[in-house]
């Protein structure tokens, strides 16, 4: 039985991962972000998730638990399609960023690590995100937003929505 | 899209592509660009050296250790694979720098890994990027995937029999990965634990090979200290600190930014008039100079205070990132002690006893002295616990999170001492605080 043939992976995830372990000098250098990419894909690290990873890396699930646990950007559960990390650390404090978190828990009806009930969206308060000169700042998933007030909340918030429910439609 | 800045004080070296569209590696090209590289190759490893060397380039990641001297430490000879590994972890908060290197000058970054190869005598380089930066990875391996179809990386590069490869990796949310050890320990597929120190990266690293790591504004400058030589690099900034330095400048300021100002230039300059000087027009009360690892300094402390490794370290604190992060009178520091610790007490790995167990006891004593259930004992203990978390742990980390504690709590005892016996705090909650 080999990983690729029975992948849980998209065909070109699948793909990206053949040549992913190809990539470094040494086969588990790819984890750390073949772990990321498998979250990015599936929605978290699921059970069949780290079984796949561990036999593309050639390694035990224990070890590769052992190492996603590090990573504050992994997860064991799903979020929501659109994770809103909101940061709060010092440069972004002094700008507000507490208020945009609020803004965003009033707004979602969520705090800290929940998800909406219909699973659009996710809210984390997290550490620095390297945007600090443009704080108060955010990601939600990948994309950054800065220079934020709460009144960009509901335009944010309004924009991702609208994106969920036109792939939706399509 | 984050905003760039200008201020006429700026003497722009590695900014000086940005907003240019350099990420396309023919406008790079255009603007000067992989010129260093072909003169290096031409000169050979011990000319870069040296004028690395004489640059007094100091990395840029925050330990202000000479980049010449460093390669230099590599041995020549080595029976494994030497390394070249970029550090753009970026992660300590007040820093975003490397954010806008990343965005619009990517193909610096390649030229200076090539450069650190040639130099150290390495085949392999490695540009790691912290996870939450996905959006700069992609443009980073893009300009890595143009440079290898240029010639510029890959066997021959630039048509000699010099072989270079560059490996670009993304990490997945841990500030110690900036921690030189353990970004080789995260690099080869394992938890960021650091390493116990000796032996060197410059000896046994990554994969047990030789190996540089430069922080990524560093290697970025590299570049620019070939093309204008060393000498005349060094005579831009203050002595032993060549060049200038992305100051990222947040917090309560009108104009806050990313500028890029020749080392040694004042701090008091900088907060007033290169960002316009405190918001609101309210009273400056502290500064924390070089991201939020460093100590706090006090308005009388930055009049003369040129923006340089050695006068900063001088006045007890350190320049770090160079992330400056302005405080204004309207500021509750123990809230911001708190915010501060708790930072530290989240990233804390939990290898080492001091720092698993100290940033976890500051973070509930100030929470609680925050809240104002503290007693005037908890100020002293504060301090103790801080003062037993230094130098005993195997990564900075510990260190990074009692030299700020230390700072706050002696240069702001008194209002430490206004939070006790129940009194509440006596600063607006922080939701009010960004109120201007």
């Amino acid at each position: 039985m080999s990983a690729e043939t029975m992948s849980i992976f998209s065909p070109k995830v699948s793909a990206r991962f053949d040549a992913l372990v190809e990539k470094y000098p040494v086969r588990r250098s790819a984890l750390v972000p073949m772990l990321l990419y498998a979250q990015d894909e599936i929605g978290y690290l699921s059970d069949a998730v780290i079984a796949e990873v561990a036999h593309r890396i050639g390694i035990t699930e224990l070890d590769v638990r052992n190492v996603a646990t590090y990573y504050s950007m992994l997860r064991f559960k799903p979020a929501g399609k659109y994770n809103v990390q909101v940061c709060t650390n010092i440069s972004c404090m002094l700008r507000g960023a507490y208020d945009v978190f609020e803004k965003f828990q009033d707004e979602l009806g969520i705090g800290h690590k929940g998800v909406t009930p219909d699973g659009v969206f996710s809210l984390e308060e997290v550490e620095c995100i390297g945007a600090c000169c443009w704080a108060p700042a955010i990601q939600v998933n990948y994309d950054f937003h800065d220079d934020l007030t709460t009144d960009s909340v509901p335009g944010i918030l309004a924009q991702y929505r609208q994106k969920s429910e036109g792939q939706n439609n399509a | 899209m984050p905003r760039l800045v200008s201020h006429p004080d700026e003497v722009k070296v590695v900014s000086k592509r940005f907003g240019q569209g350099a990420a396309n590696i023919d406008k790079y090209i255009e603007l000067g660009g992989y010129e260093a590289i072909r003169t290096c190759l031409a000169q050979g490893p011990d000319w870069v050296i040296e004028e690395m060397k004489a640059s007094n380039l100091r990395g840029r990641g925050g330990a202000g250790f000479p980049t010449g001297m460093k390669w230099s430490f590599v041995p020549k000879q080595s029976a494994k694979p030497k390394y070249v590994l970029i550090n753009g972890d970026e992660s300590e908060p007040g820093t975003c720098k490397d954010h806008l290197i990343f965005l619009h000058d990517p193909h610096s970054v390649i030229e200076g890994t090539i450069i650190a190869g040639l130099a150290i005598g390495s085949k392999i380089g490695f540009i790691y990027l912290r996870g939450e930066y996905r959006y700069l990875l992609e443009i980073m391996e893009k300009a890595v995937a143009d440079a290898y179809a240029k010639g510029f990386l890959g066997k021959n590069i630039f048509g000699t029999d010099t072989e270079f490869q560059i490996i670009t990796q993304s990490g997945a949310g841990a500030y110690e990965v900036g921690e030189e050890s353990a970004l080789m320990e995260s690099l080869e597929g394992k938890r960021g634990v650091p390493r116990i120190k000796p032996p060197f990266p410059a000896v046994v690293g990554l994969y047990g090979g030789p190996t540089v790591i430069n922080n990524a504004e560093t290697i970025a400058t590299v570049p620019h200290v070939i093309n204008m030589g060393g000498a005349a690099f060094a005579t831009i900034g203050s002595p032993r600190n060549g060049g200038t330095r992305l100051f990222g400048i947040s917090g309560h300021v009108e104009r806050p930014g990313v500028y890029e100002l020749p080392m040694g230039y004042n701090l008091k300059k900088m907060i007033y008039e290169v960002a316009g000087g405190v918001r609101g027009g309210r009273t400056l009360k502290a500064v924390v100079p070089g991201g939020s690892s460093t100590p706090v300094l006090l308005p009388e402390e930055i009049e003369n205070l040129g923006m340089d490794f050695d006068q900063v370290g001088k006045a007890g604190s350190m320049l770090g990132s160079g992330g400056v992060v302005v405080i204004d009178d309207q500021t509750c520091i123990v809230e911001f002690a708190l915010r501060t610790i708790s930072f530290y007490q989240h990233e804390s790995c939990g290898w080492c006893i001091p720092c698993r167990e100290g940033t976890d006891w500051l973070k509930k004593s100030l929470t609680r002295f925050h809240a104002g259930f503290g007693t005037a004992k908890d100020i002293d203990n504060i301090r103790y616990l801080a003062e037993n978390m230094m130098g005993r742990t195997f990564c900075p980390l510990g260190d990074a999170a009692a030299m700020p504690t230390l700072g706050f709590v002696k240069k702001f005892r008194k209002e430490f001492e206004d939070h006790l016996d129940g009194k509440p705090c006596p600063f607006a909650k922080h939701t009010e605080m960004a109120v201007v």
